[in-house]
């Protein structure tokens, strides 16, 4: 595949830190569109490798490509972001004294300048928008509580939905079912696959549940590199995956 | 519902209060000082002008570092630098005023630069012999330190303990500058002996009741303004920064933009309470730059509850009062209750003062509306009949900000 249709292009990367390589060659190409599960032991490097596509951490060596021609290691998170990729942490990160409403409100995508944010008025086509996402996060309940009483799923969601407050492009989702009881993790899947459809995905996930709910390629990562790739079955018969996943 | 009633009705009502308290100030004490006889009870003698006056610039200086501490996270050790550069520029001008009138009869150059043998005024202090010029010096210099020191400092992504480090590093450093001579700042004896500011003479009680009002009108507008930034989208995202720095980064915003303008504006602030300070104390020296003088900022700020606005000014006026009156009692233990209360406050009221009655006022609340057999406040609006009750609480609740959750360490 050229890379001029892809979204996500990475090609021969690597970064190593005091010697450990944490990503060895690592070459993972997504397409405009598509949804990817990246499952993988635990040092397989995956929250590394979201880290060099948001931009906090530089590879040592290969290519990060965005949206066909956008080099990702010249850039810093903030431009990264703002060019349309959101990322979601393993652990819930929201801003925990602000209300839920406040929380989307500052994720949504607009100017990020410091004059605009001290004189901004908030529209009605903004009301709106929160308003949707609310009512996708299930959350329009919740809307003036703060972020810190939220139980530890709907914080989850409150990171989803800012990261469809940004509207980006592209949406890395880092173990989002996380500490979930299986009806939210079902609701989660649903909710993704909803998302998808107009986004290009990337969701890292332990839960092969999950992974199977979701219905999408899979890519296993093993110490920094893609072991195997392909269909959930395909990737799951893999003898390599099984060993790596059972011990040898 | 909490959060729109807060907005609907602009600045946190608490704010309003102490800001109408204070332009009341302005006007009823010099009224009390100038028109009522020494004879009456209601008169206020000179000394608590200047007292209540210094004690106001005090409480402007918490009130910045509460911009930047309390809002946005960053402890600064070194706000005493920015109130005493402000307090330079305005010794400054004081100096050039002097004019024949000092020691040495010399019309341009001050009397220390008589007693070094300078012969010429140097170049920096061009200019300072016109308020207007000095006015500039005193929001430009600190801001300009702040911008450069913060520039380097946020982009580096130096924070928390770090940054608190080399902030008081940095007073530390210009305290040892403006001890030496050679700077032209007049040394260890500083900038004194001050004879007029605009024309009027500053011991004489009218310029020292002018002088307080000018002070508590500054007050009053830079809480208007904190307010008005704290209360924006700018506020939710110093918040924001504050709790969770590199989720603002990826959600695009610039959190090293966000605590430069913070920091500056801080400064600033901090400049003009200098500024107000000099001429009613009469003298500025470079044991304003001490570190100690920085750490007692934060102690008024902690004392009154940080990211509460009116909390610092409490603060500095409580902590304040109390050294005058400790000093004056027992001088030599006046330290050790300064520790012992930041220890007291750190243990017992983490939220300051304010914040301590904020949840003492919550927790009432809640217990009232349970016994009311209605749910507790947070989980269910509840309008009409509480109406009255949950206004102040709840402008406290969400109150610009720091409301609900603790604000917690950087990471």
């Amino acid at each position: 595949m050229g890379r001029k249709d892809t979204i996500l292009y990475l090609d021969g990367v690597s970064v190593s830190f005091d010697g450990f390589k944490a990503i060895n060659n690592l070459s993972l190409v997504l397409a405009e569109g598509e949804m990817r599960a990246i499952i993988g032991p635990n040092g397989a490097g995956k929250t590394t490798m979201m880290d060099i596509i948001t931009g906090k951490t530089r590879p040592d060596t290969g290519e990060v490509f965005f949206d066909g021609d956008i080099d990702l290691t010249r850039h810093d998170e903030a431009d990264i972001a703002v060019m349309g990729i959101g990322r979601k942490f393993q652990k819930p990160t929201v801003f925990e004294s602000h209300s839920v409403e406040d929380n989307l409100l500052l994720a949504l995508a607009g100017p990020r300048r410091i004059l605009p944010a001290i004189f901004h008025r908030s529209s009605s086509a903004e009301a709106e928008r929160v308003e949707a996402i609310l009512q996708t996060i299930r959350l329009t309940g919740r809307r003036y509580d703060p972020a810190a009483d939220l139980s530890h799923g709907q914080k989850q969601w409150l990171e989803i939905g800012m990261l469809l407050a940004q509207d980006p492009k592209l949406l890395l989702v880092d173990e989002p079912v996380a500490g979930m009881t299986d009806a939210e993790t079902e609701e989660t899947a649903r909710l993704l696959k909803d998302i998808a459809r107009t986004h290009s995905v990337i969701v890292v996930e332990h839960d092969m549940h999950f992974v199977r709910e979701l219905d999408v390629k899979v890519t296993c990562l093993h110490e920094g590199s893609v072991l195997s790739e392909g269909s959930l079955d395909h990737v799951a018969a893999d003898e390599r995956v099984i060993e790596v996943y059972l011990g040898r | 519902m909490i959060t729109r009633r807060l907005f609907a009705g602009g600045i946190d009502r608490r704010v309003l209060t102490v800001i109408l308290l204070l332009l009341a100030a302005a006007v009823i004490v010099p009224v009390l000082h100038l028109a009522v006889p020494p004879s009456s009870p209601f008169h206020v003698p000179n000394y608590i002008v200047a007292l209540t006056g210094k004690y106001l610039t005090y409480a402007l200086l918490a009130l910045a570092l509460d911009l930047v501490w309390g809002f946005c996270g960053i402890l600064s050790l070194g706000h005493g630098a920015f109130f005493a550069l402000g307090g330079y520029a305005m010794g400054m001008y004081l100096m050039r005023q002097i004019g024949t009138r000092g020691v040495y009869g010399n019309p341009d150059l001050p009397d220390f630069m008589v007693f070094l043998n300078w012969k010429e005024l140097p170049w920096y202090w061009y200019g300072f012999d016109q308020f207007w010029f000095a006015a500039i010096m005193i929001v430009l210099v600190p801001g300009a330190l702040a911008f450069v020191f913060g520039w380097f400092a946020f982009r580096s992504r130096v924070t928390g303990v770090y940054l608190s480090i080399i902030t008081q590093a940095l007073t530390y450093a210009l305290l040892l500058a403006f001890f030496r001579n050679d700077m032209g700042f007049g040394g260890n004896n500083g900038l004194t002996d001050f004879k007029d500011i605009l024309g009027f003479n500053v011991q004489a009680p009218g310029t020292r009741a002018a002088l307080f009002a000018a002070s508590a009108c500054a007050l009053a507008f830079a809480l208007a303004v904190t307010a008005f930034l704290t209360t924006s989208k700018f506020g939710k995202l110093m918040i924001a920064v504050r709790d969770a720095e590199s989720r603002t980064r990826f959600i695009g915003w610039r959190p090293e933009n966000v605590k430069l303008f913070a920091f500056v504006a801080s400064a600033v602030m901090a400049g003009i309470a200098g500024a107000l300070y000099v001429p009613q104390v009469g003298i500025i020296n470079p044991g304003e730059f001490a570190p100690a003088n920085s750490i007692e900022i934060v102690v008024w700020t902690a004392v009154g509850g940080r990211g509460t606005l009116v909390g610092p000014v409490i603060g500095a006026l409580m902590v304040n009062g109390a050294k005058s009156w400790f000093t004056g009692v027992l001088p030599e233990f006046w330290l050790f209750a300064l520790g012992g209360l930041f220890i007291a406050v750190t243990l017992f009221l983490p939220k300051g003062v304010v914040g301590a009655y904020d949840q003492w006022r919550r927790s009432r609340r809640d217990r009232a509306a349970r016994k009311a057999g209605r749910p507790p406040a947070g989980e269910e609006p509840t309008p009409g009949t509480n109406d009255v009750q949950a206004t102040p609480s709840s402008s406290v609740r969400s109150g610009p900000s720091s409301g609900g959750a603790e604000p917690q360490p950087a990471e």
